[in-house]
Order: structure tokens, then C-alpha cells, then sequence
């Protein structure tokens, strides 16, 4: 009896091949070089099992944002499949460009101290001629801009020593971002869990990965998934986070693609909605927000947000918070996908793929977007020049910290 | 999380029957495994079209009283049966979706074999007949796009030939179109409606179209065209000089998926809570046999609370039902299942008789409450394909049933039954 049993992890066997995830893929609509979800997944699998021969390397523009899992009716892993042919199979060396792209921390560490010229130089127009012309990298693309001062040092500084006051504790994975780029996030995050009476300790991260899967980097990924794996068992709490992305990985990418198994602490890794939201639904905690508070705001699900299907947890706490005029916006990609919109060649695309949801939120008109993911704050941002922020800086300027401090003191 | 009315399912019924509710100030959870059937759709629903003699009925609301009384019809009652039907194309048209048809009668329409076959009511794409007579001038030019397999021209056109009618095949080709056969698995039916959805390449096409009509009266497309709106259906009608029948493709069915699209729309514009790609994996009942919550794969250890469950997960097809080497499971609830205990009797080893197994469901009672161990569970409603004492199959019955109890589903929580 063989029915229901996999036969490979990867389960492309249970493909009915009714072309749904072709139908949702945001690549294969506008890049006719990708040979679609269907065929690079499952159909190509059955090949390449025979011979290596029939790998095709532009599974490259697989941007894996899922939206062919999430569709599909019969539970095929199908960008799992993408990305761990990829590893089995592809001979492209990662290049340069690549290892600037996926060493975020690196990249972070070596930037820092000299933040302003960084800045400077990636901004400017000679800046990204030379990035364009000798690394590949899009000229119109606009960088993040690094912070001078990172989250690590502020929290040491400001708030580390009173951490353990708290009755209970949660670890921090802040991610890259938090660290080099978005410190007022990873602030947000602390000021709002104490409110609720939760301490927060940090571990000795490393970049979470994603990028590193990306761009074929499968050593360097791994290395750093078994090191913080390690950093999760050893912590014992719950892993809380508040980019979409970051958790994604950690969650799925970890197992399904890299076969690290996580299932011990799988569970206890959480977004920061999701875990405040579980605290609300269990009486732990309470939420008192500004009376004064008022704007309009319009949600955009990053993609990985649909695939982990927490939108909903979000959701329920914009709605919360009483001046808020919240729209959601259709579920679409914003074209991005993390690095890969950075890259020349898949520019035109990822501009295209993002098109609808750029010309939804022009139309919309909101204060700004609010959204968990970094990677489609940069896309969004310099694509619509709205502002994007994530959620939990929302919650912390919309609550009134001394009142819910008050209302959880235990 | 707590809401209303936790409905298990994203199909047709699940849909209908969460806007019903979420309208009337009920919110709605939906937790949706996957896309479902309505990609696989004919673009025509049925609701009766064939009794269990074989014969095909004309009044419909009349004919359920031949069905079994465990049939879903026999539990919604022809005097509301009547008032259902009758308030179907009201219902999909307030989501953006235009249906034709007589509610109470069956009309015909034409399959993707070229025959003609029962349906109920149909989205714009295809024509329904009153009789067989599909060209007046018996002239008939059957039109596909050059290299698209799902659309088997030539046997279409041979049909129409057997049937007495003076058929020609043509085929049109166009750059964006052979584009796709870059890579010729991926040229399937949605591939090409977007191919064709920019107005410049829906003019061109439509004058290829033009050039190559002669005398005939009747022009037979495939159903590729208008996966968002069906502005180019309305085009291509209007411009090309005859009748233009759609006729389904192979898989993906593209007016499925836009009525399915407009339909979740409507939920979600009602304030609706769609999970997509989330599948319910475990349930928690209370001390009374009553559903708590249910657990899904996303959000683990947080439950979804409500007062009311609706279990629409589409049956065998839908992974609503499992079956094992000898015995056919509800594999969530656990509940009573209907189907013949011998597993010799499930199927028919003829592939084109009847099949027992595309008929087995859960059992409920007269209201479509779930029975669990013979008792039934009090917050439980069964619908759609999920729900037992049906052959949808075998009785060209799928979509009737699926929006008749999910309307009757919603109006027994709303307390006006």
C-alpha cells in the first residue's frame, strides 16, 4: 500500500498536474524565461531523478515566495522542490554580487562605522553606475541606508539590565535589518513587550539565511541554521520575531530545504503579532491604547506573511487600536523577494510583478503602509514613495505605554 | 481566535454560504486547503441532470421528490428548494457574477466532446440551448489558437460533423500566443487568457477570427478568454458576425476561476476572514459533544473558537474524506460516514458505470448536522460535496447541492428556519 506515504520527501509525486500554481505564480506572468512552478517543480523532479542533465538553471528566477504552495489542492511543496534542486543540482558559483546581496550581517558589520559615506555612495548616481556596471546590481534600484547606531548597542546600553525584572521572558531574533538598517523596529518591539510585563533577552544570532538560499550560498545557509538552532535550544523560551521572513525560514526553510531538522522548537518560533495576540486570547496580557491616536493605513501581506497564514493575528491588532482606519490590500507580490529585485537582470520584472499593488496603494492614498516584511518596505518605498513600517512600530506609537504597564503590573 | 462561524472548506459552498453569513453580521472564518473544484469547473452549474432511472428531468424542484429521502434536496424541502433557486442568480450577481438559465428547468449545453449535455444555469462564457439545435444554418466553424493541446479542435469539430452539422476547423496564430510554446507545458488555458487580456492582442484576434469565417453562422471558441472580467467575452460576441460558443478546456477552467475570485471577493469585502492554503488538522469538542475549536497546520497550538462550524471540505476530491484500505474516515471531526462497509462495493470496475465511491459523505440529519457515533453534533452543519446521500457525479448535481444546503446552512445559524 503505497497511497499517502511519501515517497520522497518532497512529495512531488502527490502533482495532479492541474496547473493551479501556475495560475498564482507572479513570474511566470511576466518573465516567459521561467519555466513556471509546475514544470520546475514537480514535472522537472521526475526528470532530473534520471538525470542531472535535465536541471535548468533558470529555476534561478524562482523569486520563492510560495504562492504556488499556498494554491495548490493537493499539498505539493512545490518552491521546496525549486530551491532544493537548486542545491542538488546547480553549478553556478556564487559570484560577488551575490555575496554582497546575501552577506547581510557582514555586509552590516563592514558598513556601520561609516554609515554616512556608505549611504552616500550607494545613493548617489556614480555610486550606481559602478554597482550596476561592475557587480550587476540595478542602477534604479535604491538601497536601504544603514543606521549609524545599531539595536544591539542601544539595548545593551538602555535596556538589558532591567530585563530580567520581568516575570516571564522571550528571545529576540531581530534579524539583519534590525540590527544594520530599521532599529526603531527592534526598539518598538522592546518598549511594547514590557508594557505587557514580557522581558526580552537576546541570543547570539546569525543572519537567518534566506538570502544565502537565494543566491546559492548552501553552505554558508546551513552553517548559520545550525547555529542558531543551537542558540534556540540553549535560550529554552519562546523565539519571537518581527520580520516575516526571518520566521519563515527559521520555521520551514530550515527543514524543507536545507533538512535541519527544527521540530523541537518549531512551535515556540513566533512573529511578534502572533505571540501578543495568543497572550490576549489567553487573558495574559492587555493592550490600553491612545485615546489621540488617529491614521490611515493600509496592509500589505508580504508573501511569506500568506504562506506562514498569520496575517490574521495582525490583523486583529490594527483593528484594536481605535483611530485606526485600516484598509487590507489585495494579496499580492510586490516583486522584490528579497535580493532578487536587486539583481539587473530580474529589475524589469520585479517592477512588473509589483505593478497592481503599487498602483492599489496609490489609489488607496493611506498616511503610510504598514507591512512585516523589510524587503518589501525597501520595494514599496521607493517604488510608490509611500512610507512602509512594520506593525509593531504601529502598535507602539498607537498604545499608551504607562496605562498598559499599569494594566499588566502582576 | 474567536470568531462566529468557522467554516471548514474554500469551494463553492464554503463561499456562498460565508457570504450568506458574514452579510448578516456573522463573522466568518474561512480555512481553505488549496484551491478547489471551481478550477476544474465547466462554466455551468447543475443542479439535477439525471434521476436515479436514468431519465432527465425538465422541472427540477418537482423531479427531487423521485431521489431518496437521505438526499440533500429531500432535507432542504421543495417549497424552499423553489424559493432558493429562485434566488441563485440574484445571490451571485450581488458578487459580481452574471448567471443565466431557467432556475426551475434544465436547459442544455455543450461539453467539451461537442456533445450536449443537462445544466442549470452557466456564467457568461457558455451558451445554454433549449433543444439540441446548436446552428440554424447547420454551418459551424470551430476556431483554436495554434499549439494549444487542452483543446482537442479536431474532435470538437468531428462531433459537430456526426451530428449533421457542415464543420470547419481553423487555427489562428499569433506571436504572443507561440511565445508561451517556449515551454509547452505551461501553454494551458490561463497562460493564454492572459496572453490575450491586452486590448491590442484581443483586437488582433478577433480579426483573425473575422478573416476566417465564410458563410457560417456559428463559431465555436475555446474557453480562454477573461480570467479577471468578462470584457473580452463580451467583445469577441459583439464583434464577430455569428453565434460564439465557448466550450471548456482541459484544466485549469478559467470562467472557474474567475467566478471563484469574484466570490471570494465578496467574502472578503463582507469583512470575511479567508485562511488560504491552511489546512483544520485537529478539533476539540466540549462536554456536551458540542465542536469547541479547531487546530490548523499554520497556526498550531492557537485554537479557532466559534459558535457554529461548517465542515465543506468537498469530500473525497477535497481530502474531506480519506479513504484507507478498508474502511472510508472523516479524518477531522470523525464523523459517520456513508458508504458500503465492503470495500468490493465502492467501485465499479467498469470505469463509465456508476461509481459508488464519488457518492460517499458524511452523515447528517434533516437539518445537515453532523452525526458523530450515531449522535449528532449540535454545531456542526455538513455541506457541499462533504455531505453524504448524494451522487453529485452520477446526478449532474454538484453545484445545486452545494449552494442549496450552503444556503440552507446559513439560514438555519441566522435562526430564520
Amino acid at each position: 500500500m503505497i497511497h499517502n506515504e511519501h515517497i520522497r520527501s518532497s512529495n512531488f509525486e502527490e502533482c495532479i498536474k492541474c496547473t493551479i500554481c501556475t495560475e498564482f505564480c507572479p513570474v511566470i506572468e511576466v518573465n516567459p524565461l521561467f519555466p513556471g512552478p509546475k514544470q520546475a517543480g514537480p514535472d522537472g523532479e521526475r526528470f532530473r531523478l534520471k538525470n542531472s542533465f535535465f536541471f535548468d538553471e533558470n529555476l534561478k528566477y524562482c523569486m520563492n515566495c510560495k504562492r504556488c504552495e499556498t494554491a495548490c489542492p493537493s499539498g505539493v511543496k512545490i518552491a521546496d522542490i525549486i530551491h532544493s534542486a537548486r542545491m542538488d543540482y546547480g553549478t553556478v558559483i556564487p559570484h560577488l554580487r551575490e555575496r554582497i546581496l546575501a552577506g547581510t550581517d557582514v555586509m552590516g558589520t563592514l558598513a556601520r562605522p561609516f554609515a554616512p559615506i556608505v549611504n552616500a555612495v550607494a545613493g548617489s548616481k556614480a555610486g550606481k553606475t559602478v554597482m550596476d556596471k561592475v557587480l550587476g546590481i540595478d542602477h534604479r534600484r535604491s538601497f536601504p541606508k544603514y543606521a549609524g547606531h545599531g539595536f544591539i548597542g542601544w539595548f545593551k546600553k538602555e535596556k538589558a539590565s532591567i530585563q530580567d525584572s520581568f516575570p516571564s521572558q522571550v528571545a529576540f531574533f531581530h534579524g539583519c535589518s534590525v540590527e544594520y538598517q530599521h532599529p526603531e523596529v527592534g526598539k518598538a518591539f522592546v518598549e511594547v513587550l514590557n508594557a505587557v510585563g514580557v522581558g526580552v533577552r537576546l541570543m547570539d544570532e546569525k543572519c537567518c539565511g534566506v538570502a544565502m538560499i537565494s543566491n546559492a550560498m548552501w553552505p554558508q545557509a546551513r552553517r548559520n541554521a545550525i547555529h542558531n538552532l543551537k542558540e534556540f535550544r540553549k535560550a529554552g523560551l519562546p523565539v519571537v520575531t518581527t520580520s516575516s521572513t526571518c520566521t519563515l525560514t527559521l520555521r520551514d526553510e530550515y527543514p524543507n530545504i536545507l533538512a535541519l531538522r527544527n521540530d523541537d522548537v518549531r512551535e515556540d518560533i513566533v512573529i511578534v503579532e502572533k505571540f501578543l495576540s495568543d497572550m490576549l486570547d489567553e487573558g495574559d496580557i492587555k493592550l490600553v491604547f491612545r485615546p489621540d491616536y488617529k491614521a490611515k493605513v493600509a496592509y500589505h501581506v508580504p508573501c511569506h506573511m500568506e504562506k506562514l497564514g498569520w496575517s490574521i493575528f495582525t490583523r486583529r491588532l490594527l483593528e484594536m487600536v481605535p483611530g485606526l482606519e485600516l484598509t487590507v490590500l489585495d494579496p499580492g507580490c510586490c516583486g522584490i523577494a528579497g535580493t532578487y529585485g536587486f539583481k539587473k537582470e530580474n529589475y524589469q520584472y520585479a517592477q512588473a510583478i509589483g505593478q497592481p499593488l503599487f498602483d492599489e496603494i496609490r489609489a488607496e492614498d493611506p498616511e503610510y503602509v504598514v507591512s512585516e516584511c523589510e524587503t518589501c518596505k525597501w520595494q514599496i518605498e521607493m517604488s510608490t514613495g509611500y512610507k512602509v513600517v512594520n506593525p509593531i512600530v504601529l502598535l507602539y506609537e498607537a498604545l499608551d505605554l504607562d496605562k498598559t504597564r499599569e494594566a499588566n503590573m502582576r | 481566535m474567536r470568531y462566529d462561524v468557522v467554516i471548514i472548506g474554500g469551494g463553492l459552498s464554503a463561499l456562498v454560504c460565508g457570504i450568506r453569513l458574514q452579510r448578516s453580521g456573522k463573522s466568518v472564518l474561512l480555512v481553505s486547503s488549496g484551491q478547489n473544484a471551481m478550477h476544474f469547473s465547466s462554466g455551468s452549474f447543475g443542479f439535477l441532470g439525471r434521476l436515479p432511472d436514468g431519465s432527465v428531468p425538465d422541472g427540477l424542484i418537482d423531479a427531487v421528490q423521485a431521489l431518496p429521502e437521505s438526499h440533500p434536496y429531500r432535507k432542504v424541502g421543495t417549497d424552499r428548494l423553489r424559493e432558493y433557486a429562485g434566488q441563485t442568480i440574484g445571490f451571485f450577481e450581488s458578487a459580481g457574477i452574471l448567471l443565466h438559465g431557467d432556475p426551475l428547468h434544465n436547459s442544455l449545453r455543450l461539453t467539451a466532446s461537442g456533445a450536449t449535455k443537462p445544466a442549470w444555469l452557466a456564467m457568461e462564457d457558455v451558451t445554454l440551448f433549449l433543444s439540441g439545435e446548436v446552428s440554424s444554418s447547420g454551418k459551424v466553424l470551430v476556431v483554436t489558437l495554434k499549439g494549444f493541446t487542452d483543446f482537442n479542435a479536431p474532435f470538437v469539430a468531428s462531433a459537430f460533423s456526426r451530428m449533421g452539422y457542415t464543420c470547419r476547423l481553423e487555427e489562428v496564430e499569433m506571436e504572443e500566443i507561440a511565445s508561451l510554446r517556449k515551454n509547452p507545458t505551461e501553454m494551458r488555458s490561463v497562460n493564454i487568457a492572459r496572453a490575450l487580456e491586452g486590448q491590442h492582442v484581443l483586437d488582433r484576434f478577433i480579426s483573425c477570427v473575422r478573416g476566417k469565417l465564410k458563410d457560417e453562422d456559428t463559431v465555436v471558441l475555446p474557453q480562454v478568454f477573461g480570467l479577471k472580467d468578462t470584457s473580452p467575452l463580451a467583445a469577441i460576441r459583439s464583434r464577430i458576425p455569428a453565434h460564439v460558443h465557448f466550450i471548456g478546456t482541459m484544466i485549469p477552467s478559467v470562467p472557474g476561476i474567475r467566478t471563484q475570485m469574484s466570490l471570494k471577493s465578496a467574502f472578503l469585502s463582507a469583512g470575511g476572514t479567508f485562511l488560504p492554503g491552511d489546512t483544520a488538522v485537529r478539533a476539540g469538542f466540549d462536554g456536551s459533544g458540542s465542536v469547541a475549536a479547531v487546530f490548523t497546520s499554520n497556526l498550531g497550538k492557537t485554537p479557532l473558537e466559534a459558535g457554529e462550524f461548517i465542515l465543506a471540505s468537498g469530500g473525497l476530491w477535497g481530502k474531506g474524506l480519506d479513504a484507507k484500505y478498508d474502511a472510508v474516515i472523516e479524518p477531522l471531526f470523525s464523523l459517520d460516514v456513508d458508504y458500503p462497509g465492503e470495500r468490493k462495493q465502492w467501485y465499479d470496475p467498469d470505469f463509465f458505470a456508476r461509481q459508488s465511491f464519488t457518492g460517499f459523505g458524511v452523515v447528517t440529519d434533516d437539518a445537515f448536522r453532523a452525526v458523530k457515533g450515531g449522535k449528532t453534533v449540535p454545531n456542526l452543519r455538513v455541506i457541499g460535496a462533504e455531505c453524504g446521500g448524494a451522487n453529485p457525479l452520477e446526478e449532474g448535481s454538484g453545484a445545486g447541492i452545494a449552494i442549496m444546503s450552503a444556503f440552507m446552512a446559513a439560514d438555519s445559524i441566522l435562526g430564520s428556519i
